[in-house]
């Protein structure tokens, strides 16, 4: 409980620390007066949330995913196993969790410091449950998780903290899609997301957001791979929102461990987005990706940042990151980082930022497609997801949504 | 007299506002074979991007005519659509777009992408790659000759397909060029004529700084080129007498 009430201290020496990077946001400004939803099963709740839900990967039933948690505002409406599933995997908020397991108090604000800034202690100080997800010792979870966190609330706050742990030698991959009533215009949404993936674990971690035209978004998240852990994190964002800001942080701790971070990001409207991946490679053989596309259009404001830290001889990891502008008043800032602290840590970046070719346009002219018909074949396969190696279920549901926006765009 | 396909009229063309093509004349009829010969950057390349309407390409003045029917002002899949296949000498390559997606688009039937893949033996692998993302020279050449047959226009442009090829490739490909020409008309930008050993062309034109100096027999006007270089063209401009026509 010391414990506890020390991060609670930092927290309040933090609350007014704004954020490295992004707008600084008055925190004071969102309520934090939800709504009350009572538990229920998925397919009790509204048509109109389900369908949201659905368009951020989140299935209305519980067939197709191994388990479900769902949480509405500040309240956890549903979390459940599936029973052929149930000896492999645990979900349930993390309060819950914290009460159950007094060991899991070792893994809170363990990666990610609660004073970082304003948005980590207002999850600590103003905390409104989140997921906990534990994937048990060497069991391989075939079908993926899902988890949603939903804002039904106009203008509401919601800080949600997450831990995930994959036991060694487990399997899986978890969907969490956060997304808002289609009502809402305005709101805050901090998530803090704590990964531990242990030794020969393997998680992949898909993150797809939805949000409004005036809302903001401060993810808060880090990860840490043991001895031969492959952590993937995929980061999905097609809709336009006021501004968004994270710099999720993968540290590659053990022997043979490998971490990746997928992005794709399409900008619209007056969106200011500034979404960056960092790489800390610590032990022989840790590897690393960041792969990060990035679509501008409207007077969409895009920095995309990529970091690569190797602090371990024997180590490798590459940046790649491409924009495209699609419109004369957006913007897109690329900014690839390496920093190299031992010998034999070798790091590698490319970036890439501009409008569409017009000798591909013209290229694809010649073969006979119309000048939309060829952007909006170049936009989509700037697009194309299958470079990140996805699982192929995952892959075609991801693909699904781009070529949505894609299509709706040109 | 066979009907005219294609026909170039006193075409002037500026890039950037700098003259690159003067005056060009040009008429080919069904069936006919044309070759183009001339120095690196005398225009060769950006005649045929004239005749595909590449915006780049602006045309100062004259105009050409497909198939009887003006097209100086129509979009490039306009006229495309019209009947004209191209092989392109350097094609950029376009992340995520799929080689095998444009030839779906172009042949909407399995068996006849499968035929005509078997026909220039690219492995069907590159379906799936990302369209000159990581080709070697060969198999862009490859890939452009399956567009072409994909677009199965009957008339036919084709920028360089022998350049960079190896020997054996340079057969197939010789093969699949010979084959498709039978009851089509063609434009073919060659350097060395190697592709000449595969096909029967008409008539050869010499282009040096943006203006046709000389038309004639494919065979004589190469065996001139190679054994004494553009600067016998050069010459033989100045003293017309010198022309090595039929």
């Amino acid at each position: 409980m010391r414990e506890m009430s020390a991060s609670k201290d930092a927290a309040l020496r933090a609350i007014n620390k704004p954020a490295a990077l992004g707008p600084d946001l008055d925190i004071s400004q969102y309520s934090r007066q939800p709504k009350n939803w009572e538990p229920c099963p998925i397919s009790n709740l509204p048509k109109d949330i389900l369908q949201r839900a659905l368009e951020v990967g989140v299935l209305p039933v519980q067939e197709g995913r191994s388990a479900t948690f769902f949480q509405i505002d500040h309240s956890v409406i549903f979390r459940a196993v599936q029973k052929l599933f149930e000896d492999k995997i645990e979900v349930m908020s993390t309060k819950e969790a914290l009460e159950k397991y007094s060991w899991l108090k070792d893994y809170w604000w363990k990666i990610v410091s609660v004073d970082t800034d304003k948005y980590t202690a207002l999850a600590e100080l103003a905390w409104d449950q989140g997921y906990f997800i534990r994937i048990f010792e060497d069991q391989k979870v075939t079908i993926p998780l899902q988890a949603c966190l939903f804002i039904s609330t106009e203008n509401l706050n919601q800080n949600v903290h997450n831990i995930i742990v994959a036991e060694p030698g487990s399997e899986a991959q978890i969907i969490t899609g956060c997304t808002l009533h289609s009502s809402v215009q305005r709101g805050l949404h901090v998530g803090v997301t704590e990964f531990y993936i242990k030794e020969d674990a393997k998680l992949t971690f898909t993150m797809i957001h939805n949000w409004a035209q005036n809302f903001d978004s401060r993810p808060r998240s880090g990860a840490i791979i043991e001895d031969r852990g492959v952590f993937v994190s995929n980061y999905i964002c097609l809709k336009p929102l006021k501004s968004l800001q994270m710099y999720p942080v993968a540290y590659c701790k053990g022997v043979d461990s490998r971490a990746r971070f997928n992005t794709i990001i399409y900008g619209m409207g007056n969106s200011y987005i500034d979404v960056g991946s960092k790489i800390v490679l610590q032990n022989d053989g840790s590897r690393g990706e960041i792969i990060s596309r990035a679509i501008a259009t409207d007077r969409a404001q895009i920095y995309t940042r990529g970091f690569l830290q190797g602090e371990h001889e024997n180590t490798k990891a590459h940046l790649e990151c491409r924009g495209l502008l699609l419109s004369d008043e957006a913007m897109i800032y690329a900014v690839p980082e390496l920093v190299a602290e031992a010998q034999g840590a070798e790091l590698s970046h490319e970036a890439a930022v501009g409008k569409i070719a017009e000798e591909q346009i013209q290229y694809l002219m010649a073969r006979g497609f119309s000048r939309s018909e060829a952007e909006a074949l170049i936009v989509r396969g700037f697009m194309d997801v299958s470079i990140f190696g996805l699982p192929k279920d995952l892959e075609r549901e991801i693909q699904k949504m781009i070529d949505i926006t894609t299509g709706r765009a040109l | 007299m066979k009907e005219t396909i294609l026909e170039v009229q006193n075409l002037s063309v500026e890039v950037s506002g700098r003259r690159i093509l003067n005056d060009v004349n040009l008429q080919i009829r069904k069936d006919e074979v044309h070759v183009l010969f001339g120095p690196n950057g005398s225009g060769k390349s950006s005649l045929i991007m004239a005749i595909l309407g590449f915006p780049v390409y602006r045309i100062v003045s004259g105009r050409i005519l497909f198939k009887g029917k003006d097209i100086t002002d129509l979009p490039t899949n306009e006229r495309v659509k019209m009947g004209i296949s191209v092989a392109f000498q350097n094609p950029p390559a376009i992340r995520g777009v799929k080689l095998g997606g444009i030839l779906k688009y172009l042949v909407p039937h399995e068996e006849k992408i499968n035929d005509i893949v078997a026909k220039v033996k690219l492995p069907r692998s590159f379906l799936e790659r990302d369209i000159n993302v990581g080709f070697s020279g060969g198999e862009i050449k490859k890939s452009e000759m399956l567009q072409v047959l994909a677009q199965g226009g009957d008339f036919i442009i084709l920028d360089e397909p022998d350049s960079g090829v190896d020997v054996e490739n340079l057969r197939i490909l010789g093969a699949v060029v010979s084959d498709m020409l039978r009851n089509r008309s063609a434009l073919i930008i060659t350097h060395l004529g190697v592709i000449l050993q595969y096909i029967n062309a008409n008539v050869a034109h010499v282009l040096m700084n943006g203006t046709i100096v000389c038309s004639g027999s494919p065979v004589r006007i190469l065996g001139q080129i190679l054994n004494e270089g553009y600067a016998w063209c050069e010459k033989c401009q100045q003293v017309k007498t010198l022309r090595c026509e039929l």
